[in-house]
């Protein structure tokens, strides 16, 4: 298996990290040699083997819904690089 | 008294106890070195100003029933500290300043301890020799221009180079085992879900497990104490009976089995490595214990699996940098733009790849062949360690397959970088808590380690395995001080 051009483009835009011709050729370069590694997996035989999905083996525990925090509005806009008090700020999204 | 910053924790806080040092004085000593030891760039942000305003508030009413009364203490900067600056050794996240604390930072305060700043590590942990971190590489005490390990390469630099009595990192493929062995101290990476993950930046959720670094067996014991609490902020924290670690440390471990497996012997492995493992299954037969030769089938296949499971999870945790609610944003000309520059610019090239790899697999129609395939061979690895633990008790293996190599020398071959962690990463895909001590030198002089690997929640029987050996294997870092200024 080979990842082209065509794929790191696909993957990108799935990431959201834009990536200029440059970094593509060297970003599959990296990923071929990191695959060609991962292709050992391969070998084994995994048709009846169940999947671990979870480590701890535990189901995981409900909380009750309700709130903790209380107002933390600033809290929470704190870090934000851009805000206009009460609210997150973006780029226009509708016209 | 002279050469507080030589002393181990244990002592600092006897000392501090007995009223023979205060906690001004300890502070005072570690800020003083830490302040001389700007060339090992251990430290991306220090908070040497509050912990000595800490320190002297400490000392007018000392509570000296804690455990760490007084004790300064820096961190891995993967910690959330509330009010103080976190970055995960990231660009993205260089002016995120926490308004809330982590479970095992707030554990560590709790005790009577205090915040002296915060430790460079790998981006976002990712990194086997702290090159990745956007705050620069971290020097070895041990020699100049050498990676400490990674990722939390600023912790291993800070405990060796004694900037810190102790220190917390954090583990998700050998993060805190790796750097322990390439610095020569010890490092504790406990049972998955014995310590809480909450306020700890995610890297792989299913992996991640924070653990202390510390000069010897009985402090690290004594913080690993500390840290591990059951969390109901943390959904897979665990709720089991926690040993008193310090208080039950012992040396006799007459008796115990310890397995040696074979698969741990490795192609082009270094003579020395070789020879060390061979002195370790002396030690502990020495201790009274038995050694057992057994098989770890699937050994070969944990690397691989690492690379799909922790990309794939890491690709999931780091969707949330997008330059909205916190972090870096970069200028776009609309959101998707915005979004797409703010990553590409925010993050470094290792991280970039790493999302990439997760985006990959996870992406449609490969879903089945990567990560449905690596979460059955994760079976079949975790399966390899139930089947052992029915003939021993602790499994005895190298930390590393080198010492600690050059700046560089690794940087642009990433496998080769990731063979690294070969002999720690089966370790968390099973979820077990493994130890690294310092077991000798190789013919450089620089520090490798030996690792213990121990059943789920069996902590104090891997503590107390190391506590024994440490005593055989009379270890002595070499440190020389060769960058204080």
């Amino acid at each position: 298996m080979s990842i082209d051009l065509k794929t790191i483009k696909h993957i990108s835009k799935l990431s959201r990290i834009s990536v200029d011709e440059k970094r593509a050729e060297k970003l599959a370069d990296d990923l071929n040699s990191i695959f060609e590694f991962i292709e050992k997996l391969n070998e084994l035989k995994t048709d009846d083997v169940k999947p671990l999905t979870s480590i701890a083996e535990t189901t995981l525990k409900f909380r009750s819904d309700e709130i903790k925090s209380k107002n933390i509005r600033e809290q929470i806009i704190k870090n934000s690089p851009e805000d206009n008090e009460d609210y997150f700020v973006v780029p226009k999204v509708i016209e | 008294m002279s050469d507080i910053t030589k002393q181990s924790l244990t002592e600092l806080v006897e000392n501090i106890k007995n009223k023979k040092l205060s906690s001004t004085d300890v502070t005072k000593a570690f800020i003083q070195r830490s302040e001389k030891s700007s060339e090992l760039n251990a430290y991306i942000t220090d908070d040497f100003t509050s912990a000595l305003d800490k320190a002297k508030k400490f000392d007018q009413k000392p509570n000296l029933d804690l455990k760490l009364p007084g004790i300064p203490m820096a961190v891995k900067d993967l910690f959330c500290t509330k009010n103080v600056k976190t970055t995960a050794g990231s660009k993205i996240l260089n002016n995120f300043v926490p308004t809330y604390e982590s479970t095992v930072t707030k554990n560590i305060w709790d005790e009577g301890a205090i915040l002296l700043g915060k430790l460079n590590c790998d981006e976002f942990a990712m990194g086997s020799s702290n090159e990745t971190s956007h705050f620069g590489n971290v020097q070895n005490p041990i020699d100049k221009n050498l990676v400490p390990g990674g990722s939390s390469g600023g912790s291993a630099s800070a405990v060796a180079g004694q900037l810190t009595p102790i220190t917390i990192g954090t583990d998700t493929g050998g993060s805190i085992r790796q750097p322990a062995s390439f610095t020569g101290i010890v490092g504790l990476k406990p049972t998955y879900g014995s310590c809480s993950r909450y306020g700890i930046v995610a890297f792989a959720s299913s992996l991640d497990q924070a653990g202390p670094m510390a000069q010897n067996v009985k402090d690290c014991a004594l913080l690993q104490e500390v840290i591990s609490t059951y969390d109901p902020k943390d959904s897979t924290s665990i709720n089991f009976k926690r040993n008193h670690y310090s208080k039950e440390l012992t040396k006799n471990i007459k008796g115990k089995k310890i397995g040696i497996p074979k698969e741990y012997r490795v192609d082009g492995m270094p003579k020395e490595i070789e020879d060390l493992w061979q002195k370790g299954i002396q030690y502990v037969k020495d201790c009274g214990a038995e050694t057992i030769d057994i098989s770890l089938p699937h050994t070969s296949y944990a690397l691989p699996t690492y690379y799909i499971v922790a990309p794939a999870e890491a690709s999931s945790n780091l969707a949330r940098y997008d330059g909205v609610k916190y972090g870096y944003r970069a200028k776009g000309e609309n959101l998707i733009d915005m979004y797409e520059k703010t990553r590409s610019e925010g993050f470094g090239a290792e991280v970039q790849r790493r999302i990439m790899i997760g985006t990959y697999v996870l992406s449609s129609g490969y879903y089945d062949a990567y990560y449905l395939k690596a979460q059955k061979v994760r079976k079949l690895i975790k399966n390899d360690f139930d089947e052992a633990y029915k003939k021993v008790d602790a499994i005895l293996t190298p930390s590393t397959p080198s010492s600690a190599f050059k700046i560089g020398e690794k940087t642009n071959d990433p496998v080769s970088m990731y063979l690294n962690d070969i002999f720690t990463v089966p370790v968390n895909l099973a979820g077990l808590p493994g130890i690294s001590i310092p077991a000798g030198h190789d013919t450089k002089g620089y520090p490798l380690g030996l690792q213990i690997i121990g059943k789920a929640f069996d902590e104090q029987n891997i503590l107390n395995i190391a506590f024994a050996m440490e005593e055989k294997i009379i270890f002595k870092n070499k440190i020389t001080d060769w960058w204080i200024k």
